[in-house]
């Protein structure tokens, strides 16, 4: 089966996929420090009652950014 | 030379740092090690708290250690982004830095080792002798997951102690580390070298004496300083990308931690069900964002409610103290100035204690249990609308407790611009100072009648005069956001602790801090003053007051209390303080102020908190034949002329109205200029502040009167 590439702000909450690549140069040493790093899967949590940011939960914590960030992130699903 | 020698083996002094990343117990830990032996101070040079304690630790061979625990902001890398992290990577790795730890204790989650490990290896690698605190075993085994101790010490190079800070399980084992001596770490993590490549030779002809990772670090410092320039042109010139660079070391990191953790944990960390079931009603779209609310009313009606009654035993406790002062001492100026100049100054702040201790526990508990960081999470969208950030919402709440405080904590956002706004309106968020204000104003002209069950229209205008700060501080957000030009990124990165029960020491420890601050800051400036002004009261220029005297001597040798009275009055009126407020009168005039009250203006801009000391020491000094509780002496003030109340309902709301929105506080200026850098920001403050303050309430005296 192929894995379907996306980025992370795509996903529905539910769906997890394994973090591909960091796309933003600034934004990507934010995110390591944080915990989002390539091969890592990702759970999308929830969204925020506004709709904007949205929690994740990657390397053992949950995570809150906000949807232009999100964007910065590939992620690959594979499709089950 | 033999003596000092002998006495440094009996006891070792020893610095020892504490490290790690925020919300992993570092702080409890710190706590714990401490207890009450430790003190807050800032770094040198900058504003970020640091916190120090000692304690004297026995060998087990019988040697004694004096160790000085330095707590360090918590940090997730050593790639400093924000002061505080700043703060944390110089003090690790500048060895001249007067702070620099002779052994570090890295603290780390237990439940969450992924991420505490990264900081770990960096600290490793620069060589600095450590120990790890594997902190919440206790969640860790209840959570039925297990950590090869063993492993992970061997594979890492440094002694692991299995801790947990709120049980208090582990700390001998910890302590006898650090009283036993630790070594330098056995391992390297990373070889820098290969990352470096030719950049390597560059940095080891400048830094000789620096260990190889190190010297990685002075190369980013060096580029991001620019300092010396030469050496960073030379390295520019070779492809030293710091992002670049980073980016490599934290995915080597990385990589070498996953097979760790592979090796000494098999189980993969799970989210906790109660967060996740705590969240589905703390960020729900409809009672998310009620429940806030209802969390801000209570807290409003608790603190105006609750305290009142420890406020009165000490309101009381004054009083009897003055009468009782009155009748031992002498009849003279000194006890004059002792009872009306310092004791009203210092009940006038200790009557507040109460309060304050209400206001911040509240907070403190807010931050402690992880709910501050759903509040940002639910409000951003919101928030970004106003030029905001979701993190601007702690500095705002923090604000009413202490806007100083409140502002050093805006650092958490890393975009200037939203950075600024949040400082420029912190200060319009009622602080704890304003309390006293609010609450002796309001209980003048305000009824105490129930509306709804146990909430009174004294509870409604508290929590009114909070809204219109917030909500004047979001109005000024809207228009600075189209005054303020930068263009940088604004970030919202920021992790979602889990929920924790509160942890009651370290709220009574947050409580205590605050009050010896507001006592011992505030309590100064505050009697300062109120000597100050007592003289100015109780003086006049030439012989105004024999003049005066002189005109009532018949009345008064016939013991006439009318007379006495006015005299009081009349002599006030011709004292320093009299001619003070007189001066300033015409301008305060049309918003409903006398000058008696315009002396407590003049007098607030130190801090506002003065007011009801000022109000306390001029009513003392213009009645002294009587001891009452100050709100009863401004209730019963008239004018001398018309003979009307001074404090009328217009006027209330008018001073109301005008301590909510004015700037005054020194501490505040000072610390907007620190974090701003420059003069600019402090004074544009300043100044649109006390503006609004002065037309606001221009138009609610001439509205009401």
């Amino acid at each position: 089966m192929k894995p379907e590439y996306t980025t992370l702000d795509k996903l529905l909450p539910g769906e997890s996929a394994i973090i591909d690549s960091l796309t933003d140069d600034l934004t990507s040493l934010r995110l390591l420090d944080m915990g989002c790093i390539p091969g890592e899967p990702v759970f999308f949590e929830k969204r925020a009652p506004l709709g904007d940011p949205i929690a994740i939960m990657v390397s053992g914590s949950l995570l809150s950014l906000r949807l232009a960030e999100a964007a910065t992130i590939r992620v690959k699903q594979t499709a089950a | 030379m033999e003596n000092e020698k002998a006495n440094a083996v009996k006891t070792r002094q020893l610095k020892v740092a504490l490290v790690g990343k925020p919300n992993c117990g570092k702080s409890t830990l710190f706590n714990v090690l401490t207890g009450l032996h430790q003190r807050t101070g800032n770094f040198p040079g900058v504003t970020v708290d640091k916190k120090t304690g000692t304690a004297h630790l026995r060998g087990m061979n019988g040697s004694t250690t004096d160790v000085t625990y330095i707590d360090l902001p918590g940090t997730y890398s050593l790639y400093p982004k924000s002061p505080d992290e700043k703060v944390a990577f110089d003090i690790l790795t500048n060895p001249d830095n007067p702070d620099h730890p002779d052994a570090v204790i890295l603290v780390a989650d237990a439940t969450n080792l992924k991420r505490c490990l990264f900081i770990t290896t960096q600290v490793i690698d620069l060589g600095i002798p450590c120990v790890l605190a594997l902190n919440m075993m206790d969640e860790l085994e209840k959570s039925g997951q297990r950590i090869d101790t063993l492993t992970l010490a061997l594979r890492l190079g440094i002694p692991v102690a299995e801790i947990s800070a709120r049980e208090k399980t582990g700390i001998g084992k910890l302590e006898n580390f650090i009283a036993g001596g630790l070594a330098a770490p056995s391992v390297h993590v990373l070889q820098p070298a290969t990352l470096l490549g030719e950049n390597a030779a560059l940095l080891r002809a400048h830094f000789p004496e620096k260990k190889e990772y190190a010297l990685l670090l002075a190369g980013h410092d060096v580029v991001s300083k620019n300092n010396p320039p030469e050496l960073a042109a030379a390295l520019a010139a070779k492809n030293f990308n710091t992002q670049r660079l980073q980016s490599e070391e934290s995915l080597l990191r990385h990589a070498w931690i996953g097979q760790l953790l592979l090796e000494c944990s098999g189980a993969k960390a799970a989210a906790s069900r109660t967060t996740q079931r705590i969240d589905r009603v703390l960020t729900h779209p409809v009672f998310g964002y009620l429940i806030f609310v209802s969390l801000l009313l209570v807290m409003f009606q608790a603190v105006f409610t609750l305290a009142q009654y420890p406020m009165d035993w000490i309101e009381q406790g004054f009083v009897m103290l003055g009468e009782w002062l009155r009748t031992v001492l002498p009849q003279s100026g000194w006890s004059d100035l002792l009872v009306d100049g310092v004791l009203a100054g210092v009940s006038g702040v200790a009557v507040f204690i109460p309060q304050i201790a209400f206001l911040f526990a509240f907070i403190a508990l807010l931050e402690d249990t992880g709910y501050m960081a759903r509040v940002s999470f639910i409000m951003d969208k919101l928030m970004r609308r106003f030029g905001l950030n979701g993190r601007s919402v702690i500095p705002l709440i923090g604000g009413m407790a202490c806007a100083v405080p409140a502002i050093m904590s805006a650092r958490t956002i890393p975009n200037w611009k939203e950075r600024l706004i949040t400082i420029m309106i912190t200060p319009l968020m009622s602080c704890s100072a304003r309390l006293p204000v609010y609450t002796l104003l309001i209980s003048l002209v305000v009824p105490d009648t129930p509306v709804l069950g146990f909430i009174t229209w004294q509870g409604i205008a508290f929590m009114g005069l909070y809204l219109l700060g917030f909500v004047m501080a979001l109005l000024v957000a809207i228009i600075l956001k189209y005054f303020v030009k930068v263009r940088e990124r604004s970030f919202f990165i920021m992790e979602l602790p889990i929920y924790r029960l509160p942890q009651w020491r370290t709220v009574l420890i947050t409580i205590s801090d605050k009050i010896k601050v507001f006592l011992f800051d505030a309590g100064k400036i505050i009697i300062g003053i109120s000597i100050v002004l007592w003289i100015l009261a109780a003086h006049a220029p030439g012989n105004a007051f024999e003049v005066i005297e002189k005109k009532y001597a018949t009345e008064l040798a016939a013991g006439n209390p009318e007379a006495e009275a006015r005299v009081a009055s009349e002599k006030l009126e011709a004292s320093y303080a009299g001619r003070l407020g007189k001066f300033i009168e015409p301008a305060i005039a049309p918003l409903g102020y006398d000058w008696k009250i315009g002396i407590s203006l003049i007098t607030s801009f130190a801090a506002r908190e003065v007011f009801v000391g000022t109000m306390a020491t001029i009513y003392g000094a213009g009645n002294e034949s009587e001891i009452q509780p100050i709100r009863e002496r401004m209730r019963n003030e008239t004018d001398a002329v018309t003979g009307k109340k001074v404090y009328t309902r217009a006027t209330g709301f008018s001073l109301l109205i005008f301590y909510a929105f004015a700037l005054q506080c020194m501490s505040t200026i000072a610390v907007v200029k620190r974090e701003t850098r420059g003069w600019k920001w402090p004074i544009i403050q300043f100044v649109y502040m006390s503006g609004i303050a002065y037309f606001a309430s221009l138009l609610v005296y001439q509205l009401m009167k």
